[in-house]
This record gives C-alpha cells, structure tokens and sequence, in this order.
C-alpha cells in the first residue's frame, strides 16, 4: 500500500473517526471544534494527493487499491482515482471546513448528532468518486441519503418533515432501479466475458457489446436514479423542498457535491454503459434538460423566497450540465464537469449568504428585506459577486462552463461533424438546443439581478418586528463567516481566470469517453449496414 | 436405515433435550427450573455441532442442504431463545414470590420450552425431508407447538383469539397443500421425492401431478404467510407475545421455504424457461401480489407489530424471487443461484426480524402491557439508547439500505433474479424496496430523530436482560457479518447446489402431457 493510497484512505477514514469521537466521546460543546480539526486536517492529504497526481495520465485510475470483500458477490473494496474523481474529490473535502464554519452558530441543539452526520456524509461522497467498484460506488451513493435526510428531518426549518421524506424516498426509488440496470450490466457482461466482476472498467469496456434494446432499458434505469439525484425536468419537485427546508450547510452539501452524484453517474455509468442508447436518446435527454433551464428559470422570477429562488436556479444550472453531457463531444464533457466543479462554488456561497440574513434576519422574503448593501456593506458585496458568477459573468467561474455547454451543443450538429471538427463527430443537437438554451442565460441574470438588486440597494427596509424579540442588532459578517467565503471567492476566481488548467487535467479521460461512445456508435452503424446489406443481399438472390 | 439416522441426529439432539425440558420446566425448586432455558441453549448449541457433521444425503435433490441450513436454525433458534425465555415464567414466578406454592399441574413453564424446541425440531426435520409424508408431518410439527405457544404467551384474551385464528387458518393451510400432496401420489404412484422427479423426468408432468402442485404450493403459502394466505397475519402476530411474533416470523417461514424448494426442484428449472409455465405463473403471480400487498398495508399501520407483520408478508414476497429464479446449472456461482440467495436471505431475515422484535420485548408500557404503538417507541434512542439503537441498525438492515446485511441478501435476489431473465419481477421488488423505505424510515425516525415526549412517562425497560442481549446480538450480527458474509454465502452457495444426477423434468420437453396417460392410471 502506497503513501497515496493511505492519503486516499484517510480522506474516507479521518471524517469516520471524527463522527464516532463525537458521537461516543466528546461532548456537545466540543463537537464543533472536532469537526472543524477534522475537516481542515482533512485538507492536507487531499493536498498531498493533488501535488503527486499524474496529471498526464488523468485518464487512468492512480492510487488503486484494492481488497477482496465478497468474493461471491465480486464484490470489492477497490478505489483509485482518475482526474475527474480527484477534482470532484477535491471539492467535496474543500467544502468540508466551510460548512462546518458556516453552521456554527445555526446549529445550537443536538450538536453531537448534526456533526456527527455532517463528517460521515462527508466521508460518503469521497467515497462515492473514489470507488472503483461498482456496487462499491452503490453503496457510497446510497449511503450519502441517510445523513442528508437525518440533517434535513432533524436541523431543517417548518416543512422539514415532509421535505427529508420527500428527499429520502424520490431519491431511493430511482436508486433502486438503476441497481437493478447495474445489475444487468454486469450479469450481461458475465455471460460475455465468462467473468461475474463488479470492476467499472472492465464493464465500462464490454458494456457496449450489448444490443441497443438492451442499451435502451439499462440507460432507463440507470437514468431513473441518476435523472432524480441531478435533478433533471420533470423529476426535480423533490429539490427546492430539500433545498429550502435543509439547514445551510446541508444546502451547501446539497448544491456543492450532492447534485454532482447525478451528473457524475450519468458520465461515469449512464454514457459509458449504455453509448448507444444514450447516443439514439441524447436529442430527448437534451430537451429535458432545456426545458428544466428555461421552466427553474422562470419559476425563479416568480419567487419570493430567496432560498427557494436559489434552489430553483440549480434545477436552471444542472440543466446545462446535462446538455453539456448529451451533446456527446470533447467540449460538451469538459463544459459539463467544470460545470459540476463550479457549480458548487457559486451556488453554494449563494446558500452561505442566505443563510447568514436568516441566522441576522429570521426571514428570507424579499418583499421584507430590502437595501441591505447600507447596513451590511462586507454581505452585500458577497453577494452580490456569488450572484455575479452564478449569472455567468465573464471572469468568474460561472462563464467558461455555461459558454463550453452551450458551443458543445452547437458543435454537436451534422455540419460541424462534416467539417471534421476534433470531437465533434456525432450530430445528437443542434444549433437550436443551444439557442433555447441560451434563452436560460439571459432569464438567469434577470431573476438574479432582481433579487440582488431587490435585497441589496435601495431604501433599507427590515423586517418589522425584527429587534422586537430581544434579537441583537444585525452586524456586518464576522471574522469566521468571512474566512468561510474566502476560499469559495478566490475558487470562483480561479475557475473564472484559469480554466484551462482544469480543462488541461480532465482533457484525457474525457477524451476517452468520447472515444468510447464514438466507436461504440461507429461499430453498431456498421454491423447494422453490415444487416442491410445482406438483407439486400439475400433479397438480390432469393 | 442408519443413513437416514445419521442425517437426523440434530432432530434427535433436540428431541431427548425437549423431553428434559419438559421435566424441568416443572420441577419444584426454582434453582432448576429456572436452569431451563440454558439446557434448551445447550440443546441448540448440541444440534448446531451435529449438524456440522452432517454427511451429504446421497440421492435427494439437494444433497448438501442440511448442515448450512440446520447450524443457521440452531443459530437463530439461539437468539430467538434468548428473547423467549421468561415469556410465560413471569407470572407463576411471580405468583411463587408473593408466597404460592409452585403447582406444575396449573402451570404451563415447562411446555413453552418443549414446544419451542419441538417447533425448531420440526423446521429442522423439514429440511431432512425426502419424502411427501415426512415433510407433511415436519411442517405440522412445526406448527402444531405454535399455535400453543401463541394462545399462552400471554393471559390476554388477543393472544386466545390470535391461536384460535392461527389454529383453523393453519388447519385449511395444512389440508390445502396435504390435498396436493395426495395428488401428486395419484399423478406419479409415490411419495418419494426423488422418485416423482424421475417420474416428472421421464413421464412429464401430469396435469393432476401439475394440480397437485399448484395446490401444495398454495398450501404452503400459509407458512410463509404470502398471499392469499396471508390474512392470519397482522393478527397473529399482534396477539401473541412479542418473542413468540418474532419467532413466527422466522421458524414457520423458513419451513415452508424449504419445503417449496424441495417441492420445486421435483419439477425442476429449465435452463432457459425456469419453472414450468403453470408453476411459474403461479408463483409470479403470488410474489408480486405478496410484496405490493405486504408493503402497501404495512404503511397505514400505527401498531409496530402489525407493520412488522405486514413486512413479514413482504418479504415472503421478496424471497419467492428467487424462488422463481432456481438454483440454476450445477457449479452456478451464488450470484445466479436463487436458492442459495433464499437460503442466506433466511438467516437475514431471521436476525434482522429478531432484532426489532426483541427491542419490542425489552420494553413495556407501565401498566404491565407490550409496547405496541409507535408512539412506545418515540425518541428510544434517547430514553434507551441501546435498545434505540438496535432498532434503528435492524430497521434500517430490512429497509435493504447498503452496506448492511439486508442489503446484501437483497442483492442476492436481485442477481439471481436478473441473471435467469425475470427482470419485471426484480423491478417489482425494487419499486417495493422504495415502498417500505416509507414506513421502515417512520420507525427509524420515531425511534432516533424524534424526542420522547410522552413515551417517557408511559414506556419502561422490561425487566429481562436476555431480551436486550439477543436485541444487541442481533444488531452486532447485522453490520459485522458484513465483514464476515463469506463464508455464509459460501454455506448458501455448497448448501443450495442442485445434485448433478438430478433428473429435470422441466428440462424434458413434453409439459403438456398425453392426455391418455392420465387415464391410464
């Protein structure tokens, strides 16, 4: 076992020990700051991890490990990292000491159980990326459902009852069918290769040997857990509940890495497993996507609530990631993970920000806050640069992303394949994907600037029995809530100015996947000319 | 004839141990009556060590399923004794402490014992069965004692009303699959099982033999309450003590599992086509109708009993799966072997089903009665953090959620039941997976996340510390066999292996047979 690997491990382990310390050991008062050690000791080797990268070879899993666990079921603990899970794992242990800052002073009863659940999720979602094994990756990614449903029913505000049910049982329905796909995949692949393995890789390469009626009912069912977690039109309805009524650091998770486990399924399972079915559906998937951009968006513009109007405007956002994904090309894949990378950032300090006015305000109706930018200079500025790179403000993180989705689908055309663009072989969109989707750029920055606008200037108005129930005077952010927006800022910054950097790092393994799809495609046109023409040649000679 | 014997010597274990029992349950000093719950315990732990030296049973279908299965009833039967002990020794006990004199003749300590131990003798002697009339006689052996052991668990009038019910339903069940059993002597002129498989094999099957077979499946559907026969259910188990609910849920359960797989491997399954046409409808039919209908009434119930009831219906359902889906070609591997994932889901099912019983027996209501109503159990992780957490770890290990041991043997079925082809029956389960995650999640939440409020003042630990024991045994048994499920999957995998010399008639091409032939006997 390598030094690495151990690094690896510790990103899985460390948060574990954390829980059960708070859990069982420490007491209530000292479980934040054990969170808090925990996650930021956690930081180092993920640093470490990050530095001995081979970044040339990001299309190859480094750090692999693996231990035999169930070898009747195939079942391995088997992990390892391509450049994709090591940015996505990246960005779920960089959130780790924000949330645990953020919830300070929101989280006042029950600390042991919410910290607890905070590190254990925590855990989770590193192992989610982390897996290389299939029902491995399953386990992670069902697991993750149960700290957030505890964090929702437990720390969540009015509705949250109803909300952790909704999220729990939306999410674990879909889960289940793309268990039974999985489950097809690999029987499929055993009778193939003679071998029941459970390993992404090999499945990943005999999974497009399947016929596409197959193809079809495995993406089905893979998308049935996958289309839900995203969360894809028309299968959203469970989000803006989960989004509005969890606690802030649960929205942070939620927004920042969560939603992430759908796009990244769809990516690393989805595509990989059923090509050619998602090649013949990726039109169909794409229009979902652009009405979910265009219908959050303009339900965006209607809300009152700002949390609920951030939460709303994921369902907008993630809606770009997918098209990105089905526009099936080089751009439209690195379009869609940056997407996944930045997302977080933006929308998670949207969350942050939010959830410093209800913690100084107990409300989040815009109709009674307004002009905040007076009394609060330091938040309103936050705010309104987190607004700024969610609108998708050239420079900031928001930008590269949303404008390399909305080419992919321009490129994804029959010209542009004809013009031998690199990548661009497929025709699955169309200039018009990208023109409707466009539209859902525009409505972005016009329910943004509204609300920012709305909350942020003008005359200052508060809420009016505020002050009335002994509440201390509002005071600008502190010293803490600002070192919590630090690092999302200057990551909104880095995405913004340098996306090259990440582009360069993912560039490998997703050239890869549009390899695979692409010879997928190309070898069942083939056989499939390969059948007319005998049809025609029997026909020819009866 | 000594080969026979030696394949029994667990059940003749437990026999001489249930006749000690039933002496010493009524002894008149207390120091050896109260002994008697360790001799039934050294009993099992007998059986469990004879069992292991089982040799394989030459010439029956599965020649290699009576150790795994045996030493795993023994096990459960182990913890399901830790949760019945004191059940009915509580009241004369307590009429002994406030100065009566001990009266074997009114009281009923020993016999609660006796058929315990003849209940799992009777499991025990079904998975030995080779024969129509053995296994007749095995499966009324295991019933018989219960229908006892729930009219005298408690001296509440419901547990009379829930034997009396228990006693007549069982009854039709009983005479249901011993009508089929009778026919299908009449289709192929034995009772033996191997002898109707190569009749099946050579003759096809019969149209009266294809009766009898529905009929006898039916019949046994009783035991493993899936429907229709499943209305005793919620009754039963919510009259009956809470230690005898938790074993009804497992010993009937197991036997006529066992007997329908020895049932089914007489008629075979086709590489291809499974179960015969008839035979496999039928049972499609029963499995999705089981769960659906297990889950949907589990989610209206206030009383935990009742839900675990109902979730008892449905996960009858879930196993049928892979029933359905066969024990496949011999040297399948686990993953496509239905029987095996029946065989491991079993033990599952048993430890898991025992664990949220247990919790329920470990506490009580005040005024003496069980705690029953959901509201008993709010916020015990808080009031008894322990049993809290036993019930939530168990709950949650039903619920199929990954990694805990439930999950795992649902995985099972999953795989068997997509590897031979019934991908609409696995759907099926799925969606019922996501359904019971509804009120499996309440209980959880009611026991963990929601605060105790009144249940503080109305629920007390009882006072058996056995019940806890076998509640945490349980729950330890849930997250670390996830560590050490191999070589269990493995016992399920050699145990469920189909004898190679099986003669298969569904794989012989005629079903539909000469209607002459019929006739002709």
């Amino acid at each position: 076992m390598s030094m690495e690997v151990i690094q690896l491990g510790l990103l899985m382990d460390l948060p574990i020990l954390a829980a059960l310390l708070i859990a069982f050991v420490g007491k209530p008062k000292n479980a934040y700051k054990i969170a808090l050690i925990t996650s930021l000791i956690t930081v180092l080797p993920m640093l470490g991890l990050l530095a001995s990268f081979d970044w040339s070879h990001g299309d190859q899993y480094q750090f692999a490990w693996s231990l035999s666990w169930l070898p009747d079921l195939g079942l391995n603990l088997s992990i390892g990292v391509d450049s994709v899970a090591m940015l996505l794992i990246a960005l779920s242990v960089l959130l780790g000491p924000i949330v645990v800052l953020a919830s300070k002073r929101a989280i006042i009863e029950n600390r042991k159980m919410y910290y607890a659940w905070l590190m254990v999720l925590q855990a989770a979602m590193v192992g989610v990326f982390a897996s290389r094994d299939l029902l491995l990756f399953y386990i992670f990614f069902e697991f993750t459902l149960l700290p957030m449903f505890i964090l929702i029913r437990v720390f969540g505000s009015t509705n949250r009852v109803a909300a952790s049910m909704k999220f729990f049982l939306y999410t674990f329905t879909g889960s289940m069918m793309t268990l039974a796909g999985m489950v097809y995949v690999v029987y499929f692949v055993s009778t193939q290769t003679g071998v029941w393995t459970l390993d992404i890789a090999t499945l990943t390469h005999h999974a497009g040997a399947m016929s596409l009626t197959e193809q079809t009912w495995v993406l089905a069912a893979l998308l049935a857990g996958f289309a839900v977690k995203v969360p894809l039109f028309p299968f959203h309805t469970w989000l803006p509940l989960a989004h509005t009524e969890a606690p802030t650091a649960g929205s942070v998770i939620l927004a920042g890495v969560l939603l992430k486990l759908g796009t990244y399924g769809i990516y690393r399972f989805a595509i990989p497993l059923a090509p050619n079915a998602f090649y013949e559906y990726a039109p169909a998937i794409a229009v979902l996507a652009i009405i979910g951009i265009i219908y959050a968006g303009l339900i965006c513009w209607v809300q009152t609530d700002i949390k609920k109007l951030v939460a709303y405007s994921s369902v907008s956002h993630l809606g770009f990631c997918v098209l990105g994904l089905a526009a099936l090309n080089v751009s439209g894949f690195s379009g869609s993970i940056l997407y996944m990378l930045s997302h977080g950032l933006s929308t998670g300090g949207l969350f942050l920000m939010i959830g410093f006015m209800y913690e100084r305000y107990h409300t989040r109706d815009m109709r009674q806050v307004a002009g905040l930018a007076s009394k609060m200079p330091v938040w309103a500025t936050f705010m309104v640069f987190f607004a700024m790179a969610s609108v998708g403000l050239p420079g900031l993180n928001g930008f590269p992303s949303e404008v390399l989705c909305l080419i992919s689908a321009f490129q994804s055309d029959a010209a542009w394949s004809a013009a031998g663009e690199p990548g661009a072989w497929g025709s699955t969109l169309g200039p018009w994907f990208a023109v409707f989707a466009g539209t859902g750029m525009v409505i972005a920055a016009m329910y943004l600037l509204y609300m920012v606008g709305k909350i942020c200037f003008g005359p200052l108005v508060e809420p009016k029995d505020h002050g009335h129930h002994g509440d201390p005077i509002p005071k600008d952010l502190t010293a803490r809530e600002i070192t919590s927006l630090v690092p999302l800022t200057a990551g909104c910054l880095f995405f913004g100015l340098q996306p090259t950097i990440l582009l360069d790092a993912i560039e490998k393994p997703v050239n890869a996947t549009v390899n695979l799809v692409e010879h997928s495609v190309e070898s069942m046109n083939a056989s499939n000319e390969q059948t007319d023409f005998n049809i025609i040649a029997e026909g020819a000679n009866p | 004839m000594s080969e026979k014997l030696a394949l029994i010597v667990p059940e003749i274990l437990l026999f001489i141990t249930t006749c000690i029992v039933m002496i010493t349950g009524q002894w008149p000093q207390r120091a050896v009556r109260q002994f008697t719950p360790w001799i039934c315990g050294i009993g099992l732990i007998a059986a469990a060590g004879a069992a292991t030296a089982t040799p394989d049973a030459v010439g029956t279908l599965f020649p290699a399923l009576i150790p795994y299965t045996k030493v795993i009833i023994a096990m459960v039967g182990l913890l399901l004794l830790l949760l019945l002990s004191g059940t009915v020794d509580r009241d004369i006990e307590t009429d002994v402490d406030r100065g009566l004199k001990f009266n074997p003749i009114n009281s009923n300590r020993g016999e609660f014992y006796a058929f315990f131990l003849f209940s799992l003798t009777g499991l025990m002697l079904t998975v030995s069965a080779d024969d129509l009339i053995w296994m007749f006689l095995a499966l009324e052996l295991t019933s018989l004692p219960t229908y006892i052991m729930v009219t005298i668990s408690t001296k509440e009038h419901k547990s009379r009303e829930a034997g009396v019910k228990y006693f007549f339903l069982g009854a039709l069940g009983a005479a249901t699959f011993l009508y089929g059993f009778a026919m299908l002597y009449g289709a192929t002129g034995t009772t033996n099982l191997a002898g109707i498989a190569q009749h099946f094999a050579t003759n096809g099957i019969s149209s009266i033999g294809m009766m009898g077979m529905l009929v006898a499946l039916l019949g046994i559907c009783f035991k493993i309450a899936a429907f229709p026969m499943h209305f005793y259910t919620p009754d039963v188990y919510q009259g009956a003590a809470s230690p005898v609910s938790a074993m009804l849920a497992f010993v009937p359960k197991t036997a006529g599992f066992i007997a329908m797989i020895l049932l089914l491997a007489t008629v075979g399954w086709h590489a291809e086509l499974g179960l015969p046409g008839e035979i496999n409808a039928l049972l499609w039919i029963i499995a999705a109708f089981t769960m659906t209908l297990g889950n949907a009434l589990a989610l209206i119930q206030r009383s935990v009993k009742r839900m675990l009831a109902y979730s008892s219906i449905a996960h009858s359902g879930y196993m049928m799966v892979g029933l359905i889906a066969g024990p496949g070609q011999s040297g399948d591997p686990f993953w496509r072997n239905g029987i095996a994932a029946v065989l491991f889901y079993l033990l599952c099912y048993g430890v898991m089903t025992t664990g949220v019983f247990a919790v329920l027996s470990a506490i009580e209501k005040r005024n003496g009665q069980e705690a029953d109503d959901i509201d008993d159990i709010r916020g015990l992780c808080k009031s008894y953090p322990a049993l809290g957490w036993v019930l939530v770890i168990c709950t949650l290990s039903m619920l199929g959620f990954p990694p805990l041991l439930g999950f795992i043997g649902k995985f099972g079925l999953f795989s068997s039941g997509v590897s031979s082809g019934n991908i609409g029956l696995v759907v099926v389960l799925g969606i019922n997976s996501a359904i019971a995650a509804w009120y499996y999640l309440g209980l959880i939440a009611a026991a963990y996340l929601d605060s105790p409020g009144d249940s503080v003042s109305t629920v007390t630990a009882s006072p058996f510390v056995s019940r806890k024991i076998a509640g945490v045994i349980s729950a330890g048994c849930v997250v670390l066999l996830l560590v050490f499920a191999q070589p269990l999957i493995e016992g399920a995998r050699n145990a469920a292996a189909l004898s190679p010399a099986t003669p298969n008639a569904a794989d012989h091409a005629p079903l539909a047979p000469d209607p002459r032939h019929d006739e002709d006997h």
